[in-house]
């Protein structure tokens, strides 16, 4: 039984990372922009996270530097968003090239600021990792969904859950909501009753830095103990949770628990017998989830639909 | 002056004003960044960066044109994406397959006579390259799955792919790296060894540069031959350009769709292949969990390129040019990774190059407009001047 609480709780540490980031790509796409740099964002927000915990942890620990640092890399995250929104939205530039100059850039500038900034020279940057909660306190007691949920967990976990339902709530009952999706569907329709599009593009690339910057941190924090300007292409991976989810929170949750579970499965066989004890090399395991993303897509993208404005920057004189 | 208004009229120097202002505030940015890291070396380590692959002489220019070869391939690969309206990101994949299918037959087919082994070796890394296109152009054209995604996810398990094949089949675990492929497998040095290397005395060091170099120059050749005179060409461009309106005019798109992706495998495998089978002193593949770079430059070398295939061979020999000075900045205590930054911020400016494009030839009209005017205006002065 313990195995079974074992895989469900790295499932959490794997699920919760790619739903943020895919949320954050939601947003953008929703707004009309293609963000394909999520990955650098994540590595940009992990660089920083890890940086301020690296920096403060003579002074701080536990939960409350977490938060900091999660601060931190939102803002970080933000920032390197902005490049992509003045390169997609003013320049009107191509917004894949954009993104993938970023991607680029920030496993580049990552290693180059961490061996400019530490002393050692080295480029991983080490972490204490005391953000662990061993067990919430009443709920954790709950039998079974206490084990599962509850007990040797991150407050990430629950922050991501809680992200998930403001998203929903701000996409389909709010304002802003209504006035994003109507950016990323037809823009001029939008600009013709007053909504100011370049701000609401602005908007959506920003929110997806910040919650790719949060999403690279709390990718890294619960899974190693040091970070090496390498978030293992998470971001091109929420960048494929996103499209199979449709651009629908609740359908990206469900995507994102399905490949968490996948990698889970991958990181975690060797403690399950029967799976160690079959004549398969570990390499298999690590190809599983990408194998089953591939067969899933061909399955449900037959009515695939993109938001109708997405990656096409917007022109005031186009009608 | 004629010639330079009519050179400065053409759209091609327009576009080729765009890179050239990309890379000049990349290497400007650069010269920044060395400054902010430690300033007393910035300027040696600016001539550093510039002065690239020249620095080790013969043979360095010999690495630089050894590094260039699989860029120009991957860089093709993306490129002809490009021009058929997908985007490639799968270049590392197909680049790794390719390269352990040549690396396997390399070292394990050895019935093969000497001129033949090579080549096989070759054929097999555009085969198994192209396979790896091929699937996600029949997911897009029959599943309608975004290419970004399934090439994406083919370049994962073809990395897990190739780390169970060298591990199975070519391994050299000592170094964890696969073995050296047999002598008849290794591209010939068709004379570049005679001028690519650099004289210590007695000791001539040869650069690992090969005849895979002229092989990469040709298919580039081949590629703007089919891309430019062929219906082939015609189609999958046309495919490119609007995909609705090419069906209209009785194109298989869907067809298109599919060899264009196979075709940019094949030519990203072909690179694993050509930058592998180069003898001891060359690349070895390494099990590592971590994506090919040669794959993602790729993307860096067709966007400077334009994905033209002649601009192509051009931009991978600079992005290869500065990468080798990356590793020259080393003695200078800066570390290699500022190369990286400028081909990120040189990528990030050519994005706005359709605004360069823009603004220049306005520029240049302004220029020309204000050039005509002022000798009118002079002779009025002289004809208000003579009244009075």
């Amino acid at each position: 039984m313990s195995i079974f609480y074992l895989i469900v709780q790295q499932t959490m540490f794997f699920t919760i990372p790619l739903l943020v980031v895919a949320l954050g790509g939601m947003f953008t796409e929703r707004g009309g922009v293609t963000n394909i740099a999520l990955d650098g964002t994540m590595i940009i927000g992990a660089f920083a996270g890890i940086l301020f915990i690296n920096q403060t942890q003579d002074t701080m620990s536990g939960t409350t530097q977490l938060l900091l640092a999660m601060l931190v890399a939102v803002g970080i995250g933000i920032i390197f968003s902005l490049f992509l929104a003045f390169s997609a939205i003013n320049m009107k530039a191509d917004q894949i090239i954009g993104g993938t100059a970023l991607n680029l850039f920030a496993p580049a500038f990552a290693i180059f600021a961490a061996r400019t900034i530490q002393t050692n020279g080295v480029q991983q940057i080490q972490f204490n990792n005391t953000f662990r909660i061993s067990k919430v306190p009443v709920l954790g007691d709950i039998p079974f969904i206490g084990d599962m949920f509850f007990k040797s967990c991150y407050i990430t976990t629950y922050i991501g859950i809680l992200i998930l339902l403001v998203a929903t709530f701000v996409l389909y009952k709010t304002k802003f909501g209504l006035r994003l999706r109507s950016c990323g569907e037809h823009p001029q329709a939008a600009d013709s009753v007053g909504i100011n599009v370049y701000r609401m593009r602005y908007s959506g690339v920003m929110i997806s830095g910040a919650l790719g910057g949060l999403g690279g941190l709390i990718f890294v924090i619960p899974t190693s103990t040091s970070f090496n300007a390498d978030v293992a292409g998470y971001g091109f991976l929420a960048l494929a949770v996103m499209i199979c989810g449709q651009w629908k929170p609740m359908r990206i949750f469900i995507v994102s628990i399905f490949f968490g579970s996948m990698k889970a499965l991958a990181a975690s066989y060797s403690a399950v017998p029967f799976l160690a004890n079959a004549p398969i090399t570990s390499d298999f395991y690590k190809m599983v989830p990408f194998i089953a993303t591939l067969i899933v897509m061909a399955f449900t993208s037959k009515n695939s639909r993109a938001p109708k404005a997405v990656a096409q920057p917007y022109d005031k004189g186009s009608r | 002056m004629n010639l330079i208004k009519n050179v400065t009229a053409k759209e091609g120097y327009h576009k080729i004003m765009g890179s050239v202002s990309a890379i000049i505030i990349g290497l400007i940015f650069g010269f920044l960044v060395l400054l902010l890291a430690n300033s007393s070396n910035a300027f040696e380590g600016f001539i550093t960066i510039v002065a690239g692959g020249f620095t080790g002489g013969g043979r360095g220019v010999g690495q630089v044109l050894y590094f260039a070869t699989p860029l120009i391939l991957t860089g093709l690969s993306v490129g002809v994406a490009f021009k058929t309206g997908m985007f490639n990101i799968g270049a590392p994949g197909q680049f790794v397959m390719g390269a352990v299918s040549a690396v396997y037959v390399g070292v394990h087919v050895t019935f093969l006579p000497a001129p033949f082994h090579w080549i096989i070796a070759l054929l097999a890394a555009a085969i198994v390259g192209g396979i790896w296109g091929f699937i996600p152009g029949m997911l897009k054209a029959f599943f309608n799955v975004h290419e970004v995604i399934a090439t994406i996810m083919m370049n994962y398990i073809g990395m897990y792919l190739c780390n169970f094949i060298v591990k199975k089949t070519v391994y050299n675990s000592l170094k964890n790296i696969s073995l050296d492929v047999k002598s008849s497998a290794v591209i010939p040095k068709a004379g570049l060894d005679k001028i690519f290397v650099t004289l210590h005395g007695n000791y001539s060091d040869v650069s690992t540069v090969n005849g895979g170099i002229l092989i990469a120059f040709g298919i580039a050749v081949f590629i703007y031959f089919i891309m430019e005179k062929t219906t082939l060409g015609y189609e999958l461009k046309a495919v490119g350009f609007n995909k609705n309106a090419s069906k209209y005019a009785g194109i298989n798109e869907k067809r298109n769709i599919i060899l264009a992706m196979t075709i940019a495998g094949a030519l990203a495998g072909l690179g694993g292949g050509l930058l592998f089978l180069s003898g001891p002193s060359g690349r070895h593949l390494a099990v590592v969990d971590v994506l090919a770079m040669e794959g993602f430059n790729g993307i860096s070398v067709a966007l400077l390129g334009l994905s033209n295939p002649i601009g192509i061979i051009f931009s991978a020999i600079f992005i290869s040019y500065l990468a080798q000075s990356g590793t020259y900045l080393q003695t200078l205590n800066y570390m290699p990774e500022v190369v990286d930054i400028i081909i990120a911020v040189i990528i990030y400016f050519s994005a706005f190059a359709l605004v360069i494009r823009q603004v220049l030839p306005k520029l240049r009209k302004k220029f020309y407009e204000r050039k005509s005017q002022l000798p009118t205006a002079s002779e009025e002065k002289e004809s208000n001047g003579g009244e009075k």
